[in-house]
């Protein structure tokens, strides 16, 4: 789409857009590609010269069994917050969307948590689940099972995973409304007079006609659970205990920031790199001829 | 029918009732989920500091909330011994203000001149704002430190703000708003002698006051909720923003801590956008609906 | 098929009142016609026998079993929506056999059934077509089809026409009422054009502001209209109606616009000399003539073989007429009013008063 209208000028829209190209050149583009240059050297010991390797920080990192490893635990940690956190938004959305009395107190009660940073919401569940000093946890222990999240990586994998799935409920529920919402009130009308019944109606007609909303949602809850959580982990776990809820941006971090190896680092940040944009892709295209309507 | 109507009524009546009241009772359940962490949380700001190390966590007020939240307010506390809260709001305010108020300006301006001009290189330019979606500060960590550390914008209120002013999002979705705005009202306005920038001031900003409105609830959030980006940046911790600041306050997680005063900054770091979202809930659920469409 | 009883169905939303009480008793495969101005409670109505919506009070009875509680899986109803409502993401096949699948239909069954109404209403190419790949017609038949296979006790249409272009309207029109006929389906059609409801319906029923103003055959109500919105409502152009009181014992009526007296051609009314009266009559019952009322003609429409002239009486009242052919022009003309043709209504309750026996 363009318009046929327009204001004759050169030098004006240039400078309208200086800001925001002067902004994201040094800032964006100029970063990634020092990553990507980064990617292909290797700084000797002292990092005071470094030299061209090719592809050699690429095949240690994709050779490096740690580096699988996390990028495994990252596979199961982001598919589990996606359907947790899709699941649930789904289903109270479904709710809340009926004709009952105070639906629009129920939605205002469960869109707020949109506004709580991932970092706090890991605060929150810490304080809940604290083997000492957390309501939940010292139950845990009450009932006899050993709950410590500082020392068992299963567990302080769940914490993260519910965590993370928590504060993504709400941005989940306010897309699902809105996608339920613009499903013409008629044609769940007509397949009740067709007698499908709730449960029916929902799974042959609802959910299909979602697909799309549901689709674009579990491209954002990927994405999300990639690169935003890093709060999450860095005030929970901190990737811990061992390696058990190092996924790889926290990975990306910990080698870059903590362990300065440069080269690694930029190596892991082209290859996410390659991941976000081949998301984003997928998500353009699939948006772009949105089935049904 | 095998049934007779009379009994198929009663049975309508009492499937209906039941369907009311699972779905009120998934909801409040829902409700509750998001609500008791925070519930919790305020509690625990009300006791002293024995009373959580001890892991007697209360579910109903203590009588330490005065001194909790003023010590949290006027001096801070956690591991550390943190900075005051009221500091660290200030800069989160400041930080999230700016790049709400940053974001919206350049956005506003480009998108104006990518749709209401025709320059060279203009899907260039177009092309190059839209590639950053792709570009999250966490993929490209080392070598935007390396470009702030270079611009000395290291450690200040610049650096905290200006790399995160640049936003594709906010630029696509003006773009699409302006794409509706009718050929004739550009028309009408060269008729009447208007320039470009006169229209811009005149009628562009004017009809983009609910979608600005909107976008700032949301750049809002995302201002506040910023992560691993003040993290890297700031080191003094006078400019610490409260959600970096917190997790700060907690360290590793040991039971020993200040944990009433934690909490309570806590509370204080969940109000204002929490505030932001519920007060601005109309406008936001439909600028964030829109914005990702 | 069956019949279809209402009893006193009432409906408020919060505080609205939108329906004050309808009774209706539909014969077996008779096609009954709902209409009224929009807002009239028309659609509700509808809705309520679908079961979509709940009655306030009253209660629907079809085919002598009470419905009243029963949701509209339960009712055995098939509904054409205004925007066809077909699902989306359906064939046209699918769309067809969705409501025998749920019904547990054995899929040769259904296959033979959807083939059938498709052959019925020529759109058996269609059947493996998504909904947005068809036009507006096309829907339509669609969404008639997925009624028809059903073979439901009612057929419910609620304005299923008013989508469709002009020329479509007419000759789906046609195509409903020979459908309805053929299949012999109890059937209500809720429409706000007139021409619609007096073309399709075996009766109407008028909504006005909640109630059913009148109930009967189409040539029944235009010739003796219940009361003067309904006068008012039905016929084109609308009725011409003119202030009079009742004079000579009953037999006649006095014009208070120039002091006319018009004797009653079927008989006296009952009330006492002086009651208001409002005259109506129809613009093509007029004629041209002196002795009765002269107008001013303002306007001139020829329609081809008829016109249609906008004037005023003296008084500032406006008249409309419907004369044959073409030759009017505009200025004083004067009208006669054949006493054969003329409604009488109370001037003040606005109902249809009967000569009395």
């Amino acid at each position: 789409m363009e318009k046929k209208v327009y204001f004759k000028g050169i030098a004006l829209p240039y400078l309208l857009l200086l800001p925001q190209i002067v902004v994201t050149g040094l800032f964006f583009f100029w970063p990634a590609a020092q990553a990507v240059r980064q990617s292909f050297l290797r700084e000797d010991a002292f990092g005071l010269s470094s030299q061209f390797v090719g592809f050699e920080n690429f095949v240690d990192v994709l050779s490096d069994p740690t580096w699988l490893d996390s990028a495994f635990r990252t596979l199961i940690f982001s598919a589990s917050v996606a359907v947790l956190a899709l699941g649930v938004a789904l289903f109270l959305a479904v709710q809340a969307d009926k004709h009952i009395r105070g639906a629009d107190t129920y939605k205002t009660l469960l869109i707020w948590p949109y506004a709580v940073a991932p970092a706090i919401a890991a605060v929150l569940w810490l304080f809940m689940f604290h083997p000492n000093i957390g309501i939940f946890g010292r139950m845990l222990n009450a009932l006899g099972v050993p709950w410590d999240y500082k020392l068992n990586g299963n567990q302080a994998m769940l914490l993260i995973i519910f965590a993370a799935a928590w504060k993504q409920v709400s941005y989940n529920f306010i897309f699902f409304l809105a996608g339920l919402q613009s499903i013409p009130k008629s044609v769940l009308e007509a397949a009740a007079i067709d007698g499908a019944r709730p449960m029916r109606r929902f799974w042959t007609v609802v959910f299909p006609l979602l697909s799309p909303t549901a689709f674009f949602l579990l491209v954002v809850n990927l994405v999300y659970a990639f690169f935003d959580t890093f709060g999450i982990i860095h005030s929970l776990t901190q990737g811990g205990p061992g390696k058990a809820t190092e996924t790889l941006i926290y990975r990306v971090y910990t080698d870059g920031v903590m362990n300065l190896n440069f080269g690694s680092s930029a190596a892991q940040s082209v290859i996410l790199m390659i991941l976000v944009i081949v998301l984003t892709m997928v998500q353009f295209r699939y948006v772009e001829r949105k089935v049904h309507y | 029918m095998s049934v007779s109507v009379t009994e198929l009524a009663d049975r309508t009546r009492r499937r209906q009732r039941r369907e009311a009241f699972v779905t009120h009772a998934c909801l409040v359940l829902g409700v509750l989920i998001f609500a008791f962490p925070i519930y919790l949380t305020i509690i625990g700001s009300t006791h002293d500091v024995n009373t959580i190390g001890r892991g007697d966590v209360p579910l109903v007020p203590g009588g330490e909330a005065v001194a909790n939240y003023t010590q949290a307010w006027g001096v801070g506390g956690g591991r550390f011994m943190g900075v005051p809260a009221g500091v660290m709001l200030l800069n989160s305010i400041i930080m999230a203000i700016c790049v709400a108020v940053g974001k919206i300006a350049i956005s506003l301006t480009s998108a104006y001149a990518v749709v209401f001009f025709r320059f060279p290189l203009r899907m260039l330019f177009f092309w190059l704002i839209f590639i950053t979606l792709m570009l999250p500060v966490e993929v490209r960590i080392i070598p935007t430190i390396q470009v702030m550390v270079d611009l000395n914008m290291t450690n200040s209120y610049q650096g905290l703000i200006i790399p995160l002013v640049a936003s594709a999002t906010a630029t696509l979705l003006f773009r699409q708003f302006f794409l509706t705005i009718p050929d004739e009202y550009v028309e009408a306005a060269k008729i009447d002698g208007a320039g470009p920038i006169r229209f811009f001031l005149d009628v562009i900003l004017p009809l983009s006051r609910t979608n600005i409105a909107a976008l700032f609830v949301i750049l809002f959030i995302y201002g506040w909720n910023q992560y691993l980006w003040p993290l890297l940046i700031v080191n003094d911790r006078s400019m610490e923003t409260v959600v970096v600041g917190l997790t700060k306050m907690i360290g590793s997680g040991d039971s020993q801590n200040e944990w009433n005063v934690i909490m309570a900054t806590a509370v204080l770091a969940l109000l204002p956008p929490v505030a932001v979202v519920v007060l601005m809930q109309r406008w936001f659920v439909k600028g964030l609906t829109e914005t990702e469409k | 098929m069956a019949t279809l009883t209402l009893r006193d169905v009432k409906k408020s939303f919060g505080p609205t009142a939108v329906l004050h009480g309808v009774n209706l008793d539909v014969r077996d495969g008779e096609m009954i016609v709902i209409v009224g101005a929009s807002g009239c409670g028309k659609s509700t109505l509808l809705r309520i026998v679908a079961g979509l919506e709940t009655a306030t009070s009253g209660g629907v009875i079809i085919d002598g079993q009470d419905v009243t509680p029963l949701e509209p899986a339960d009712r055995d109803v098939a509904m054409v929506f205004q925007n066809y409502a077909l699902y989306p993401h359906m064939s046209v096949f699918q769309n067809m056999a969705y409501g025998l699948k749920i019904r547990g239909m054995a899929r040769e069954e259904i296959i033979r059934r959807v083939d059938e109404a498709a052959k019925l209403l020529g759109i058996g190419q269609l059947l493996e077509r998504k909904p947005r790949q068809l036009s507006g017609g096309q829907r339509q038949r669609v969404a008639m089809g997925r009624a028809i296979v059903r073979n439901p006790k009612l057929f419910l249409f609620d304005e299923p026409l008013s989508n469709l272009d002009a020329k479509l309207r007419v000759q789906m029109r046609a195509e409903i009422r020979q459908l309805q006929r053929r299949l012999n389906v109890t059937s209500l059609f809720v429409t706000h054009d007139q021409v619609e409801a007096m073309t399709l319906g075996d009766r109407l029923v008028v909504m006005h502001a909640g109630h059913a103003a009148q109930i009967a055959t189409p040539m029944e109500i235009w010739a003796r209209p219940a009361d003067t919105y309904v006068a008012g409502f039905i016929g084109s152009p609308s009725m011409n109606f003119l202030s009079a009181t009742l004079m000579e014992g009953g037999a006649a009526a006095r014009l208070d616009t120039n002091g006319l007296v018009l004797p009653f051609a079927d008989g006296p009314r009952a009330g006492a000399a002086g009651r208001k009266l409002t005259l109506g009559i129809r613009p093509e019952h007029l004629q041209i003539g002196t002795g009765g009322l002269d107008i001013h003609v303002e306007l001139v429409e020829p329609l081809g073989g008829e016109s249609v002239l906008h004037g005023r009486l003296p008084d500032g009242t406006a008249l409309t007429a419907r004369l044959p052919g073409a030759t009017y022009a505009d200025g004083p003309m004067g009208v006669i009013l054949p006493l054969e043709s003329l409604h009488v209504f109370d001037g003040e309750t606005g109902k249809r008063l009967d000569p009395r026996d």
